[in-house]
């Protein structure tokens, strides 16, 4: 792949992400905020392939997609009617809020363009990470690995605990 | 030009904090709590590319493996705050973050 391929093909992923990401914040509808983070979790998807970590992009899409996204469909649609125009929601704090938005990242990208130069090692991640991934989990990151099966099923069991059908007040109605 | 031509660093972290901006907004301005979990996802994924182009960069293997784990735990925390969400819903008729004033029934 030539070089100006290469480029212009990251920025259009960079915008794609950025854009649907402001859409998500800035957008009045839940369902339009919803869909538009599904364009960003495959944007960010796209950067990760960018970034050599081609396992990391293709849990993203399993499991932010699959996953999350389908949890957040289903949370906006239990909890909004969607014939009704009260889906709109109201924002507070917008002044504060948007302040805090521009110091954060002007003061973030300000950091990062003048004060800071970060110096790239000569041996960078090429290729495949996928092997080392297994490598790596079956050896140093063990412990991390055990417990993060442990957090799921605890998880599990409070989510369903958590959202489970209400026997006693359904007995009251 | 040099500076937008040359991909390096410093524009995937540009990304990565107009990300991180955009989700603290949304926690900070919605009351909507669906959105604010959103907005939290989208830090969540700002963090990732983050920790993904610092390990690019540096040729370890850390930062890919912390995604790996802030994955699994973004997972986690999207299922127990929707099935906290929807015991709010169940309680107050709304998931207006703002007019959630108790703690109890």
């Amino acid at each position: 792949m030539s070089n100006a391929t290469y480029i212009s093909i990251f920025y259009i992923f960079a915008a794609i992400t950025v854009f649907s990401a402001a859409f998500v914040v800035f957008s009045k509808n839940v369902i339009y905020s919803a869909f538009a983070l599904l364009f960003t979790f495959f944007g960010t998807a796209a950067l990760y392939v960018f970034l050599s970590a081609d396992f990391i992009a293709v849990t993203q899409v399993v499991v932010y997609v699959g996953g999350i996204l389908v949890l957040l469909l289903f949370g906006v649609m239990f909890t909004n009617s969607i014939m009704q125009t009260e889906l709109k929601t109201d924002v507070l704090h917008v002044v504060p809020g948007t302040l805090l938005l521009v110091a954060t990242v002007g003061g973030m990208l300000f950091t990062f363009y003048t004060t800071a130069s970060w110096k790239p090692s000569d041996e960078q991640l090429q290729g495949s990470v996928v092997e080392r991934i297994g490598f790596e989990t079956m050896s140093r990151y063990v412990l991390p690995f055990e417990m993060a099966s442990i957090l799921l099923l605890a998880v599990l069991l409070g989510a369903a605990f958590l959202a489970r059908f209400d026997k006693v007040s359904n007995n009251e109605q | 030009m040099e500076l937008l031509t040359n991909i390096g660093l410093n524009h995937y972290l540009t990304i990565s904090a107009l990300l991180f901006g955009f989700g603290l907004f949304a926690v900070m301005t919605r009351r909507n709590a669906i959105v604010i979990l959103m907005g939290v996802e989208l830090i969540l994924n700002a963090a990732n590319i983050n920790f993904l182009a610092f390990s690019k960069y540096s040729g370890g293997m850390e930062g890919v493996m912390f995604s790996l784990f802030i994955i699994v735990l973004a997972a986690a925390e999207a299922a127990i705050a929707l099935a906290i969400v929807i015991n709010i819903y169940k309680i107050f008729r709304s998931v207006d973050v703002s007019s959630i004033d108790t703690m109890k029934e």
